[in-house]
């Protein structure tokens, strides 16, 4: 994309302008203008808070009482804390979900991220026939998690996945990756991975091109290696985009979704905590006020680092 | 990439990561061993990424009881059947359809919503600007499974569920968050000059927004549509939480359609992922600067 080109900055002839300050800038303006500005950014806050805001709020007010949501109301009791008690005491999937997360986060985190980081790196480093390395790892960055969890159970089904047919095994003795749920997860965070991996080398390697070229050279020019140069001077550096990759990535954990449901609904050793919303929900079973305790642990988790994520970037633009 | 330009203009001019850069630089570089060390694991690498799509791919063209006499690794068997087996009996018309049904107006409004709201938090200055674009910004990235459950009810209470409709809401007020932050980084950066002229000259506030402003912003309108598109589209979530009756269905959520309760014939099953994998495909070959882009955008500011 190339940098607009704007026109020429000055074209009334009456001669210089005012540099109006904002407050004078609104006297300026008529009343109808006012109403076309209050319109403009009125209707989609209604959308945001409406559809977004208020939704996440009532769910974490409903995940006090006991409802089953087909009745009015009226029939919503209040009941405290019993729902949370509830999920870690008598809720035998709470716990493998949240477990399962933790693991989703940690392999993110640990592995899919620093490999994503590590690969951008590589490739910011004058590489020949770059667009091709960077195309095949970001190519999953367009599919979506449903397509790729179909996708990989073509290498992971038990009678007719690649991975079984690789490893020479035949009959019982076929590893049925997705349906032991022992393993299962595991598998399951390859192909989720696999998608990860690219999306984080494309963030980054964005933000490497940003990097001022001159602050390699001084690094280098004192003698840092590259991996010293990277942890010291880089990195550093590139701390907006850490800020975006943590995010991110914790974020991504927390609604991974798609991949599970069309695996198996998240149970039989994939319970997560967005798949157990869901069959709380859209079940037989309607439980609003269990699901919507889960659902507020989950918006909770999100906030912290929601937070975190605003604070870094509206920091500079808070009023003087 | 270049986008980076556009939303600060402090950074230093960052290089196009082009084939021309590549020829140019490659000149200067001699193949040291760790640098032949370096192709061959970028090339592994790559091949790796590569390989689970080739594979579906490659087992789309292939005979089902073909491959299940001689195993999937092997060769030949190749059929086009699995293509209008799997478009017939995954009534994939209709569900192409319905995505386009969802993605078109949801894309749009976004779009409509956002350039509007952006313009109106990033040109002036109320006092509620800092707070209303940290909640439109932050609405995108909550859970969507937080907001579920009142969504669900709030929709059979009004009877839009099983309807395009709630679908298409939901997307757009969640996606207007995230763009309505991108766009408001953009407008930030252009020049308080061109407004004022404007302002000066009598220009009305819908003027500015639309004669002046909105010309501006094309490139990064191009680069966001491509995303919106591609992750409306590629949404799984809404589809099968607020649509019930299966001839509704958005092709991504519709691909289940395929897989039998007890017998699953792959063949099948890579023929339809490949034929719902085609439109994001050609998002990623002929589309691929706009999506990275949009993508970046959004990460830039900081």
């Amino acid at each position: 994309m190339a940098t607009p080109s704007l026109p020429p900055a000055d074209t009334s002839p009456e001669g210089p302008r005012p540099q109006a300050p904002d407050n004078k800038k609104l006297q300026l303006m008529t009343g109808r203008d006012r109403l076309v500005l209050a319109f403009m950014v009125g209707i989609p806050a209604i959308f945001v808070l409406g559809f977004v805001w208020v939704p996440a709020l009532i769910s974490v007010v409903l995940s006090f009482t006991r409802w089953n949501g087909i009745g009015p109301v009226s029939d919503i009791q209040w009941i405290g804390f019993q729902n949370y008690t509830d999920l870690v005491t008598i809720y035998p999937q709470f716990l493998p979900a949240v477990s399962n997360n933790l693991l989703w986060l940690a392999v993110f985190f640990f592995i899919a991220t620093p490999l994503g980081i590590f690969m951008a790196t590589l490739l910011d480093r004058e590489v020949r026939g770059t667009a091709f390395f960077q195309s095949a790892l970001y190519l999953p960055v367009v599919l979506s998690l449903a397509l790729i969890g179909f996708i990989w159970q073509l290498i992971y089904s038990r009678d007719q996945g690649l991975l079984n047919a690789m490893l020479g095994l035949d009959g019982t003795a076929r590893i049925d990756f997705l349906g032991d749920a022992d393993i299962n997860i595991y598998f399951v965070l390859i192909a989720a991975s696999w998608r990860h991996v690219g999306y984080i080398m494309l963030l980054y390697l964005a933000g490497l091109k940003g990097i001022d070229p001159a602050l390699r050279e001084a690094a280098s020019m004192d003698g840092a290696g590259e991996v010293r140069t990277f942890f010291s001077v880089i990195f550093p550096a590139m701390k907006p985009i850490n800020v975006v990759v943590l995010v991110i990535t914790v974020i991504e954990s927390l609604r991974a979704f798609d991949i599970v449901w069309v695996i198996n609904k998240g149970t039989n050793g994939l319970e997560i905590l967005s798949a157990l919303v869901v069959s709380n929900v859209i079940g037989e079973a309607s439980r609003v006020g269990f699901g919507s305790a889960i659902a507020t642990i989950l918006l909770i988790i999100s906030l912290v680092f929601i937070v975190i994520y605003m604070i870094s970037i509206y920091r500079e633009d808070s009023p003087k | 990439m270049s986008t980076t330009a556009e939303v600060d203009s402090t950074a230093p001019t960052p290089t196009t990561p082009s084939d021309y850069d590549d020829l140019r630089t490659s000149k200067r570089r001699k193949m040291t061993p760790t640098r032949v060390l370096l192709y061959a694991f970028l090339t592994a690498m790559s091949l790796l990424w590569l390989f689970p799509v080739v594979w579906a791919l490659y087992n789309s063209f292939r005979d089902y009881d073909f491959t299940s006499e001689n195993g999937y690794v092997s060769f030949g068997g190749f059929t086009m059947d699995n293509y209008t087996n799997a478009w017939s009996q995954g009534n994939f018309t209709q569900l192409f359809l319905n995505s386009a049904i969802i993605v078109v107006p949801a894309v749009f409004f976004t779009l409509v919503f956002s350039t509007l709201a952006a313009f109106v938090l990033s040109r002036f200055s109320f006092w509620f600007n800092l707070p209303m674009l940290i909640l439109f910004t932050a609405a995108n990235l909550l859970p969507q499974q937080s907001l579920l459950i009142p969504l669900f009810r709030f929709f059979r209470e009004v009877g839009l569920l099983d309807s395009y409709l709630s679908v298409i809401l939901v997307h757009i007020a969640f996606q207007t968050g995230f763009c309505t932050f991108v766009l408001s980084n953009f407008m930030k950066a252009l020049p308080h000059s061109l407004t004022e002229a404007a302002l000066v000259d009598g220009a009305s506030v819908w003027r500015q927004y639309w004669q002046i402003i909105l010309p501006l912003c094309r490139p990064s309108l191009a680069a966001l549509t491509v995303l919106q598109v591609t992750w409306i589209y590629n949404d799984f979530f809404w589809a099968v939480a607020f649509l019930n009756s299966g001839d509704k269905f958005p092709i991504t959520s519709g691909l289940q359609n395929l897989r039998g309760q007890f017998f699953t014939d792959y063949n099948l099953l890579s023929a339809g992922s490949i034929l719902v994998a085609v439109p994001t495909i050609v998002v990623f070959f002929a589309l691929q600067k706009q999506f990275v882009s949009g993508l970046t955008l959004g990460a830039d500011k900081g």
